[in-house]
């Protein structure tokens, strides 16, 4: 896809994420709202999949390490024909198989279950680690929070990327600033992020993760460098696109009422003109 | 048995089998964590180089990068000394590996007291019951070489998570080199009706040594080999309650949620009889080697003859009615 239709997608997948979370009556609509652009680009442009066969051996694996926007997830799942459109409407009804965090046992194009923080990267780097080994040339790709780095397990798993020469991989970091309580540098401050990385011996990019054509640009075959891990800094707004969530603490996991979800539902459209 | 027997370290037959499983599979690799010589892979190493995933001293990132390389088509397994396997990386195991259902083969190197005087920070008693509350872990504590050999060769054909439970501490041979192993099913190892002791790894040899101090006072022990802690042998425990009566277990663990207490969910709710759980009492042990605590904590065979001595006083009042 063109950056145009991505960004017409991205609208798209917002808006049905809306409507999942405010259906259900929960959700983490703040940070799914940051992590949509960057969803939409892999799924739609960068991935190499196949709807049909999606454990096929070759496929490009999608690590999204920050499980609680599993209702993005599921949302851009079905726009690329994972699963059924109709099935979002069961989140996190009883029996669902779209529970609060991602399950691969029970949701197509899932790769491994994630919920607890810092456990995407450790296994990003073994899928890394499987496709270097097999001479493969399928790639890996993980999305972790800004405030999940406050996990110690994604510098143990930092450290191997580098030590293991993964350029196969590709980090990509949802830098909204916030966390489930207060801003992140209030908290543990994780950045300057690409400066630790680099440190770790991984290339760094940082981008605006809401502009479609520099997250296309980032992940493109020629901004990798040999030998080393990649680390995309996406900087990114919490609740982006609907005006009264941008930056704001609280939208972590709130959910709107009813005018507020009519509005944010205007604010969406009017976007998508 | 032959107090003369010669004792093994499971360790080699774990590696020998390991090497000529990754002789025959491609897809078979070795992940550790700095654990090169005391997971005994240093043969590995030379020989697939590429193939031994040493991520150094970080569990966590060990175990996910385990669930991972299964995820890319290898079959890992993951070793490390017990304690730190298991108890660093427990929602590793729990997420990455159970709830995933990944085919990982975990391998706790060390288990139980057997790194001895170097104290509790390193011991695992804690290790079957953390990891057999996660549903879906094969659990498989082997007594012997021959065991050790035929369960690490059912985790490589097995798809799903197992948890193989190895040990330093020298055992005698008990089985045969062609011995089949069954996931789940316990072996009588000597029948008897007097009461049924069941062990698993280091205890099996001592509850056979036992059974031979018994039996010369006349008292017929049957012993059961379980070394499959999940699935628990259902039918091997009702059965030993229904015929003997009375139900000794065993165990280099704690008596709190181990094979104790796996087998007493069993027998309380199926066929209620006397029993008794032997293994390490809930306190931080004191220093010692794991062969001088499990004496010190009654599981010499004399210990587990006076214990089932005991035990057997217990069914005989109640079954006369005093007492």
């Amino acid at each position: 896809m063109d950056p145009n239709s991505l960004a017409v997608m991205a609208n798209r997948i917002r808006m049905k994420d809306l409507e999942t979370v405010y259906r259900a009556g929960a959700g983490h609509i703040g940070g799914e709202m940051s992590a949509i652009d960057i969803l939409t680009t892999l799924y739609f442009h960068v991935l190499r999949l196949d709807t049909k066969r999606p454990d096929d051996p070759d496929r490009d694996r999608f690590v999204l390490s920050k499980g609680h926007s599993a209702a993005a997830l599921y949302v851009t799942l079905a726009e690329r024909g994972f699963i059924e459109q109709a099935q979002l409407t069961t989140f996190l009804q009883p029996h669902s198989a779209l529970n609060g965090h991602p399950n691969r046992v029970k949701v197509a194009g899932v790769e491994t279950n994630t919920g607890p923080l810092g456990h995407g990267l450790p296994v990003a780097v073994g899928m890394a680690k499987a496709a270097q080994l097999g001479g493969a040339d399928w790639r890996v790709y993980v999305l972790v929070g800004d405030g999940e780095l406050q996990e110690g397990s994604n510098w143990e798993a930092a450290m191997a990327a580098a030590q293991f020469r993964l350029d196969n991989l590709t980090l990509i970091v949802d830098h909204n600033r916030l966390q489930q309580g207060a801003r992140v540098e209030d908290t543990n401050q994780v950045a300057p992020i690409a400066q630790k990385f680099a440190a770790f011996g991984w290339a760094t990019t940082e981008i605006d993760g809401h502009d479609i054509g520099a997250i296309i640009s980032a992940l493109e075959p020629t901004a990798l460098i040999e030998g080393r891990p990649m680390c995309v800094v996406a900087h990114t707004h919490k609740g982006r696109g609907i005006s009264f969530m941008e930056d704001r603490v609280e939208w972590h996991h709130k959910v709107p009422n009813e005018a507020q979800y009519e509005q944010a539902r205007r604010e969406l459209a009017e976007a998508s003109k | 048995m032959n107090p003369n027997a010669a004792l093994h370290d499971c360790r080699d037959a774990f590696s020998q089998t390991l090497e000529a499983l990754a002789a025959e599979r491609d897809e078979i690799v070795a992940v550790c964590n700095d654990s090169v010589g005391s997971s005994k892979l240093s043969g590995f190493k030379e020989r697939w180089p590429e193939r031994l995933v040493n991520v150094g001293i970080a569990e966590q990132n060990m175990v996910g990068v385990g669930a991972g390389l299964a995820n890319g088509g290898r079959i890992p397994f993951v070793c490390g000394a017990a304690s730190f396997l298991t108890a660093r990386a427990l929602e590793q195991i729990k997420v990455d590996v159970g709830y995933s259902h990944a085919n990982v083969k975990l391998c706790g190197i060390s288990s139980g007291m057997a790194y001895g005087e170097l104290g509790p920070t390193h011991h695992s008693t804690e290790d079957f019951a953390w990891l057999r509350v996660i549903p879906d872990i094969v659990i498989i504590a082997p007594a012997d070489p021959n065991e050790t050999r035929a369960a690490v060769r059912f985790a490589a054909e097995h798809h799903g998570p197992v948890f193989l439970r190895l040990s330093r501490v020298g055992v005698p041979d008990l089985f045969e080199p062609d011995h089949e192993f069954r996931a789940g099913q316990a072996d009588v190892l000597r029948d008897g009706r007097d009461l049924t002791i069941i062990a698993n790894g280091t205890l099996t040899h001592r509850a056979l040594a036992a059974a031979e101090l018994l039996a010369a006072d006349g008292v017929e022990a049957r012993i059961l080999n379980m070394a499959t802690v999940s699935p628990i042998d259902v039918a091997a425990i009702v059965a030993a309650a229904r015929d003997t009566g009375a139900i000794l277990t065993c165990e280099e663990h704690s008596i709190r949620g181990g094979l104790g207490g796996a087998v007493a969910e069993v027998v309380v709710q199926e066929a209620p009889v006397p029993m008794r759980i032997l293994g390490v009492p809930p306190a931080f042990s004191p220093t010692g080697s794991a062969n001088y605590l499990l004496d010190e904590y009654g599981m010499s065979p004399a210990g587990i003859e006076r214990s089932a001595t005991e035990l057997l006083a217990r069914k005989n009042a109640a079954l006369t009615g005093i007492g």
